[in-house]
């Protein structure tokens, strides 16, 4: 603070700062916060702290060497940036993903959503004195982040979908807890009984199970006053607001715009599950998280049909082509040409046609776009990635002016904000 | 919302008569339209975009600068000599992109001018999107006027890339850096700046502070070369698809 009192001891306008160390601030925000009394007259939000030049980065690298680089954008939604940039791939290539590929896509991005969201209510929550959200929520995310450790082996930066198709197909068994110290015996069984089968069981009694988690979820925070005291009529965002200031997914409809690119803009087999839309009517933050809400729902059903879809339909999940994707094993014993692919493609990678494409998917958080420019070389010329944290943060100062201090933090808490994204 | 959803081709089509001069050219790849439009035009044609019955892009969903320089070239020239030259040597070369100089910088015919602002606009009424170029006049110092007027969210946007490529937007309210640190010195996706960056940082015990050295604890180095290959199954392929793409 800077002398918020004059001689006369009359309290003026000053200047706070908050961040970039804050526990609100969802990683490395600074907000300079200029202030009358503990209403907020102008925010100048501070970001970059995290900036890692990614975009740069990706330029220096084979196409395949960057889709990591992907997963720690949004490193809460890891999946569905990959799906950005490895579609972004294919349009230029013209290469398209085998049937099952598509639909497992689906099936993950859908997992990616509920694992965002489950972290988005759980530290929203958090920041407005709910301490217990936290905790049911990661115990879902827990399971989910299991999946993700079952195709790709890692739990978070999976690395998993590629130009022309995803890594490796579904594992036929489910990862199981082992016999340890705290887990043992009836508390074991419990903890495996959805694991006994494959992924596919499981995600599907998951899903099932779900609607139920939600419910919990609403329990706790929907009729909770003091969650309306803090939520409702805060942060109004009107659909023009919304559209102008470059707002997307949640944060547009929330506004009352039915607006969703799996349904207007369909990718992957979006086109041919049944899914609907949430939208808000105020576009607060009260709505905000109704409709994240009921997003997670949403996609519960989505996980469903798709497993049912993956359960009855084996096949391919790469492309067979060897100038994208490696050769099997056994072929490269007997066969020159499929050694000579296989090793072009690790030393070199692959060339992408001249042109410039725009691909967007459906992010938990909003659009997620990825612009790609390729001269023709096995390496992007310009890869720009299109956040939807940094449309949302750049609106901050618009919205939360003649709001309270305490209500910047519900507003940052709602924007969703990963700063993986955001800085990039 | 629209009765028929506008195809591509009918859009660059409607573009083309609708600005007619004040478009460079419009064209379709992708399933996706893109127009040049030249600076003087720019914001009129924006606003007309975001205004006229027919186009209503409400959003400005993404805007982004592209450094030109050196575009189409390789590290490692793929014609004949490429097998007896070996791949060590392939790389030694100073055209590819952060290794040569100013004076000896390439020029690629197509784009004979450096920077350009690449926006992406959203129509959601007739959900259709569309990509608007704009290439600066000047290279030394690339200044196009700013789209701040037309949709608020262009803000932050010019912010990027003013600070990541130097692109002046005139008339901008608050054109400051806003990824790079503090103090920061240069832009760094130009295909100039060194990837490695051109100072690196570290505590001085003696001086007891943060001293900003030039960079000395990394070398440049080139784990895959560039590579460019004109492939000929990918123009089949293009031709092939070209009459089935889907939209984005």
């Amino acid at each position: 603070m800077t002398d918020p009192h004059d001689q006369a001891g009359e309290i003026r306008s000053y200047t706070m700062n908050f961040g970039p160390q804050h526990p609100a601030a969802h990683g490395v925000l600074r907000l300079v916060m200029e202030m009358e009394g503990e209403t907020i007259v102008r925010i100048d939000p501070h970001v970059g702290l995290l900036h890692r030049g990614t975009e740069k980065l990706a330029e220096s690298k084979p196409f395949n060497h960057s889709i990591g680089y992907m997963d720690r954008l949004d490193y809460v939604s890891m999946m569905c940036n990959e799906h950005a940039y490895v579609r972004a791939i294919e349009q230029l290539m013209g290469i398209e993903p085998p049937e099952r590929a598509q639909w497992i896509r689906t099936l993950f991005d859908e997992v990616t959503r509920i694992l965002n969201h489950l972290m988005w209510v759980g530290s929203n929550a958090l920041d407005l004195g709910a301490m217990a959200v936290f905790l049911y929520a990661f115990r879902e995310r827990e399971e989910l982040m299991d999946c993700y450790e079952a195709v790709s082996g890692a739990r978070m930066h999976a690395t998993y979908y590629r130009p022309g198709g995803v890594y490796r197909d579904l594992p036929a068994r489910m990862i199981e807890y082992k016999e340890s110290p705290w887990h043992k015996g009836k508390d074991l069984k419990r903890m495996n009984a959805w694991r006994e089968g494959s992924m596919l069981d499981f995600l599907d009694a998951f899903a099932e199970d779900f609607q139920h988690k939600v419910d919990e979820y609403e329990e706790l925070l929907t009729d909770n006053r003091i969650w309306k005291q803090r939520t409702v009529d805060i942060g109004i965002v009107s659909p023009e607001q919304a559209m102008a200031l470059g707002m997307s997914g949640p944060m547009l409809r929330a506004s009352g715009i039915e607006w969703d690119l799996r349904k207007k803009q369909p990718y992957a087999k979006y086109a041919e599950v049944d899914f609907e839309i949430p939208v808000g009517t105020r576009g607060d933050c009260y709505d905000r998280y109704l409709v994240r809400m009921a997003e997670m729902r949403q996609s519960a059903l989505i996980i469903r049909q798709c497993v049912d879809w993956l359960r009855k339909n084996p096949g391919p999940v790469m492309v067979e082509n060897y100038k994208v994707a490696p050769p099997k094993r056994e072929d490269m014993k007997e066969s020159m040409e499929a050694l000579i692919h296989w090793f072009k493609l690790f030393t070199e990678g692959f060339s992408v046609p001249a042109g410039e494409t725009y691909a967007a998917v459906e992010a938990p958080k909003g659009e997620f776009g990825c612009y790609l420019v390729s001269d023709g070389a096995n390496k992007p010329f310009r890869v720009h990635l299109r956040a939807p944290g940094f449309a949302h943060l750049s609106s901050i100062n618009e919205i939360t002016a003649g709001h309270m201090l305490p209500d910047v933090v519900a507003m940052i808490g709602t924007y969703d904000l990963v700063f993986g994204e955001v800085d990039r | 919302m629209a009765m028929t959803q506008t195809t591509p081709r009918q859009l660059a089509e409607r573009l083309r008569v609708h600005f007619g001069e004040r478009i460079v050219h419009a064209d379709v790849s992708h399933g996706q339209v893109t127009i040049e439009v030249t600076p003087a035009h720019l914001v009129e044609t924006c606003t007309a975009l975001r205004d006229d019955l027919g186009f209503r892009f409400a959003q400005l969903t993404d805007l982004c600068g592209v450094d030109f320089l050196s575009y189409g070239e390789g590290e490692w020239s793929t014609s004949e000599t490429a097998t007896t030259q070996g791949f060590g040597r392939g790389v030694t070369g100073d055209s590819a992109p952060g290794r040569f100089d100013w004076e000896h910088r390439q020029r690629h015919p197509q784009f004979l001018r450096r920077f350009a602002s690449v926006v992406h606009l959203l129509s959601f009424e007739h959900n259709i999107r569309l990509r608007v170029r704009s290439f600066a006049p000047e290279d030394a110092l690339p200044v196009l006027p700013t789209l701040t007027g037309v949709w608020p969210s262009a803000n932050w946007y010019e912010r990027e890339a003013f600070d990541l490529f130097g692109i002046v937007y005139e008339g901008h309210p608050d054109l400051r850096r806003i990824l790079t640190d503090y103090g920061f010195v240069g832009h760094p996706f130009r295909k100039d700046f060194p990837l490695i960056g051109n100072v690196e940082v570290r505590y001085d015990p003696e001086a007891r502070r943060v001293v900003y050295e030039p960079v000395a604890s990394v070398t440049p180095r080139v784990t895959v070369a560039r590579v460019v290959r004109e492939d000929s199954r990918w123009s089949t392929a293009r031709e092939e698809a070209a009459d089935d793409w889907k939209d984005n």
